[in-house]
């Protein structure tokens, strides 16, 4: 480049700085992405069997804040309220859960195809849900098969680091790899209480698949301070993983802690990860491709890729599980896989040798 | 500022990497480090900067041990520039520039008007300013070199180390980086300990050479006192011819065969044979 035209280009990159260039790109996109969340979330109430207007779902919300301001009819109400308002909150929660902890693996392997079950926790969680419903009375009502997910994913998260621990040194690749040794034990057993011990096979594999069926306020009352408050806490580590894509030893070089990021944010990723699982099931990849999709259109700093990969998760999870609940009941993480797998291919194909 | 490094022994598994490596750096001095290849100054670089902990022996900054040293302090007072980065992400050059101002920020605050303002003058000193928005995947070798240096230097570091940062790149380039650093040295009283592959570049440019050979020193102090025959011959196994230029005013070393007579003896022997054959 010439002397000249650099000194073009420096006088006008000091017209406004970089900074504040990049800092007004992250309110814009955020705010887009909110206001895409929020009409996300009117359209997708008012889809159903009984087609409810958006004006009327407007009214509806209006009234429950106290204020009254159009009219709507009480069994539309009900059926907001009750049936869709909070299966699309859960959805919202598990799609921001789900591809917040796959951009977290993703940056913390520096690997595209880590996603937020690396550690095993989805195929803990099935592992649980399977004993629950071949072995245990629902002693705690519908909330058994959550619970036993749950555990069952930090079972895994348990095991993972057991492993490592006692393979000497901790590397991520460690990490990895005992992840996916963990996944295959816990489906190898799964396969062996389904072919053998369960006369509730379809329900099993109805789980699996994942889906927000069910879904009422209290579970999105008990998830929602869980994901939430581990969103928050992974947020604040964005820029030691920003740094950890230089590579280990530079970050470790300008200051971050390194070995403490990477023992603890996979497990704060995997902890969300259970959250979600436990009551949606193992919905496959969302986790994996929004954070790619993301990273595409707003680049790699965590600080805007965790945020925005939340909301896009939140409002993708939503929309695939209305093209669910038109298509005949289908469990959600089949819309979720047959959306992602051309979406693969193409960013395979887009990828430059 | 002083470095001191005081009998570090460092191992790999059992095996022994580093023995008994004992060195003073000063205010101002440019240090060049040689050796062949595995000799351990990879693992002295990154012992110093703390990213290894060495067995035995430690390393002080002003007398101030450097395991005690909080990881953002010591990142204010020495930077490094790897060998190697893997960059696998296609974060910005104006990025990476800033991923250096880390040490200064706060866990909950964003970079400052100031810490652009920093970034943007250790860019435009290693020209790479103009690069600022593109892709660090897209620059070439020696622009990518100099926006490492650039990331290094944001951290604004009293000492800086570099692991042969002239490696892959065309001779243009290795003398501006060279050039760059040597000013450093001079104009802002930076102290730099430099591994470099080149003998030549080493001799040149360096105020004082550390020669390792075997993770021990072999030699150390002004380039015409380690640079010679002798050492030359026993460590990196060569006869070589070494003279004085008076044009750059250091010394030239053209190597001119190796020694290794028991390899030499099987070469002819192999290619014997191959005539043979034919």
């Amino acid at each position: 480049m010439s002397g000249g035209s650099q000194e073009i280009l420096e006088v006008e990159l000091r017209g406004i700085g970089l900074l504040k260039r990049r800092l007004l790109r992250w309110k814009a996109i955020l705010t887009y992405l909110t206001i895409g969340l929020c009409l996300t979330i009117i359209a997708a109430t008012a889809i159903g069997p009984v087609y409810i207007p958006p004006a009327e779902i407007i009214s509806i919300i209006w009234h429950k804040l106290g204020l009254r301001v159009g009219g709507f009819s009480e069994p539309h109400m009900k059926i907001i309220l009750q049936l869709r308002l909070p299966r699309i909150f859960l959805g919202v929660l598990v799609g921001m859960a789900l591809s917040v902890a796959g951009a977290i693996m993703q940056g913390l392997f520096r690997n595209p195809l880590a996603g937020p079950y690396v550690l095993g926790v989805s195929s803990g969680a099935s592992l649980g849900a399977a004993l629950s419903i071949t072995f245990l009375p629902a002693v705690m009502g519908v909330y058994t098969t959550p619970l036993a997910a749950f555990m069952g994913g930090l079972t895994a998260i348990f095991l993972v680091y057991n492993i490592v621990k006692l393979c000497g040194r901790f590397a991520v690749e460690s990490l990895l790899l005992a992840g996916i040794a963990v996944t295959y034990l816990f489906s190898a057993t799964l396969s062996i209480i389904i072919w053998t011990l369960s006369r509730d096979a379809h329900t099993i594999l109805l789980w699996i698949m994942g889906g927000l069926w069910g879904a009422d306020w209290l579970k999105v009352e008990v998830i929602a301070p869980i994901i939430l408050l581990l969103m928050f806490i992974t947020f604040i580590f964005s820029k030691d993983l920003n740094a950890l894509l230089l590579g280990e030893e530079t970050a470790q070089s300008i200051g971050v802690n390194v070995k403490f990021v990477e023992k603890l944010l996979p497990i704060l990723a995997s902890l969300m990860t259970s959250a979600a699982v436990s009551f949606a099931g193992a919905i496959g990849f969302i986790g994996l491709m929004m954070p790619h999709i993301m990273r595409m259109l707003v680049g790699p700093d965590h600080r805007i890729l965790i945020p925005s990969s939340a909301l896009a998760g939140g409002i993708f999870l939503v929309w695939a599980d209305a093209a669910a609940r038109c298509l005949l009941e289908l469990p959600v993480g089949v819309i979720t896989a047959l959306t992602g797998t051309p979406f693969f291919i193409y960013l395979l194909r887009r990828k430059k040798p | 500022m002083r470095l001191r490094v005081d009998r570090v022994q460092f191992y790999y598994e059992a095996r022994k990497v580093l023995d008994e490596i004992c060195f003073e750096a000063g205010e101002g001095e440019f240090i060049g480090l040689i050796g062949p290849n595995g000799s351990g100054k990879t693992t002295l670089l990154k012992i110093i900067d703390g990213i290894l902990k060495p067995r035995i022996g430690s390393v002080y900054l002003d007398c101030k041990h450097i395991s005690k040293l909080d990881p953002r302090e010591l990142a204010k007072e020495l930077a490094m520039v790897p060998q190697t980065a893997d960059l696998s992400f296609d974060l910005k050059v104006f990025d990476v520039v800033m991923m250096g101002r880390y040490p200064y920020l706060g866990r909950f605050s964003f970079e400052r008007e100031i810490d652009e303002e920093k970034v943007r003058f250790w860019m435009r000193l290693t020209n790479t300013l103009h690069l600022a928005e593109r892709s660090i995947k897209e620059v070439s070798g020696g622009e990518r070199q100099r926006v490492l240096i650039a990331r290094a230097l944001a951290q604004e570091p009293r000492i800086l180390l570099l692991d042969e940062p002239t490696s892959n790149l065309d001779v243009c380039y290795q003398i501006e980086i060279m050039n760059l650093l040597k000013e450093l040295v001079e104009r802002l009283g930076l102290t730099i300990l430099c591994a470099i592959h080149d003998l030549n570049l080493a001799a040149r440019y360096s105020d004082k050479i550390i020669l390792i050979n075997d993770g021990k020193i072999k030699s150390i102090g002004k380039p015409v006192e380690v640079l010679t025959k002798e050492n030359l011959r026993d460590v990196f196994k060569i006869e070589a011819k070494i003279e004085y230029d008076r044009g750059s005013g250091s010394l030239t070393i053209i190597p001119i065969k190796t020694v290794a007579p028991e390899f030499e003896k099987s070469k002819r022997s192999i290619f014997s044979k191959a005539l043979r054959k034919r």
